[in-house]
């Protein structure tokens, strides 16, 4: 994987985490992949895949089970859903409503293309 | 533990190389070695592993004194350096030859790590490549599971392909034991797996702290029109804008970009090392 934009690489694969999960191909109660095959995956030094697993482990994501591994918690999808929105709305909506306002765009304009996106429904 | 307690060294003739030098390594971490040629790295590699002798002071490898050069410690220390000459046998008789001397060596790991790096054992030494030498190299070193594993340069002469090997390699062989000095100009190719940084400039240590600690305190900025001057710690030009390294304000653990915050070191060490006052250690 590529590491590119200015976050810390513990959270950049945190994010892979949450792509996985978004697209449930992680589901509730499904074991993960350990520490040390993240690592191997990502290529980077384990300790920092451990501060990827605390940091998930302490949003509430994923749980230990001691001696077996980490599991997608029951109320991951939720959890994640509720952790993007936040970033969402407080690091990524800011930025696209500055540009609208530099593009002179409005809500209303914004609905013309919403209505025409092809990608998956967005209502 | 790796410790290195009040160390003065200079070579025949020479100006003092090291004076009171003191250096505390882990198990259970990376550690990246970076200066700038002539800085001191592979000297200090060399107290390390025994292979010189402090005028004073001392270097002690898990409880050994390194200069006694004991067998318990030997068994326990793999250096690969960057130059090497291998005698023109085959890889299976350098094996049979070299792996009783550690107690740990474990065959099957050995085969792994040949089958990743494509290498068979019935090759000849003298008719490897460069590349496919070190690969070999790492992998006996690997193998030998020394709690100790020093290389220097150990990307030099690998292909890209092989790079990547390597990291995988390396991240699935760190273990709390274990402590890893890798010595390197390539950063780069080793970012991520390091995770403390050390920097030697003229025998002397002018940084030393973990990556952790790096993306807490300091942030990686590529275009620096905006920032206010106070929060800039080392500015370097880069394709016509300004690229360099700030306070982390924001709070936010940054990427580390290892080449930039090196250059930022050489250039002005207490600068950057202002950032990291107060800092509580927590390990």
């Amino acid at each position: 994987m590529e590491f590119k934009d200015n976050q810390a690489i513990y959270l950049q694969i945190a994010n892979r985490f949450f792509e996985n999960i978004l697209k449930k191909e992680w589901q509730a109660g499904d074991k993960i992949p350990s520490i040390r095959d993240m690592a191997v995956e990502f290529e980077v030094n384990p300790n920092t895949t451990m501060r990827t697993f605390n940091y998930l482990q302490d949003k509430g994501i994923i749980y230990n089970k001691r001696g077996i591994g980490y599991f997608l918690a029951d109320d991951g999808l939720e959890k994640t859903i509720a952790l993007k929105k936040e970033q969402f709305v407080e690091e990524d909506l800011p930025v696209f409503l500055k540009t609208m306002k530099l593009l002179g765009l409005s809500l209303e304009d914004l609905k013309a293309y919403a209505a025409k996106y092809e990608g998956p429904s967005i209502n | 533990m790796i410790e290195l307690s009040h160390i003065n060294f200079r070579y025949k003739k020479k100006k003092q190389l090291f004076e009171n030098l003191s250096l505390t390594l882990q198990p259970g971490f990376i550690y990246g070695l970076l200066g700038k040629n002539g800085a001191g790295k592979s000297s200090l590699l060399k107290l390390v592993s025994g292979l010189l002798y402090p005028n004073s002071g001392q270097c002690t490898v898990f409880g050994h004194h390194a200069a006694a050069r004991k067998p318990a410690m030997l068994q326990d220390i793999y250096m690969i350096p960057e130059e090497f000459e291998l005698p023109p046998v085959s890889l299976a008789t350098f094996v049979k030859i070299n792996s009783v001397f550690y107690t740990r060596f474990s065959q099957n790991q050995l085969n792994a790590y040949l089958a990743e790096f494509e290498l068979s054992d019935d090759a000849k030494l003298s008719t490897l490549s460069y590349g496919q030498k070190k690969k070999f190299l790492i992998a006996f070193g690997l193998a030998t599971n020394a709690r100790v594993l020093i290389l220097d340069e150990p990307t030099n002469g690998l292909d890209i392909p092989s790079k990547s090997q390597f990291r995988k390699i390396m991240a699935a062989s760190l273990d709390e034991d274990k402590i890893i000095i890798i010595s390197t100009h390539q950063v780069r190719d080793l970012e991520n797996l390091i995770d403390n940084i050390v920097v030697l400039e003229q025998g002397n240590i002018i940084f030393n702290y973990s990556i952790a600690h790096i993306s807490e305190r300091l942030a990686f900025e590529y275009n620096l029109a905006g920032v206010p001057d106070e929060e800039i710690l080392y500015t370097e030009e880069l394709q016509g804008r300004k690229a360099g390294i700030v306070k982390n304000i924001a709070g936010v653990d940054s990427r580390v970009d290892m080449e930039l915050l090196f250059n930022g070191i050489v250039k002005n060490a207490p600068a950057i090392n202002e950032a990291f006052a107060n800092l509580k250690y927590e390990y």
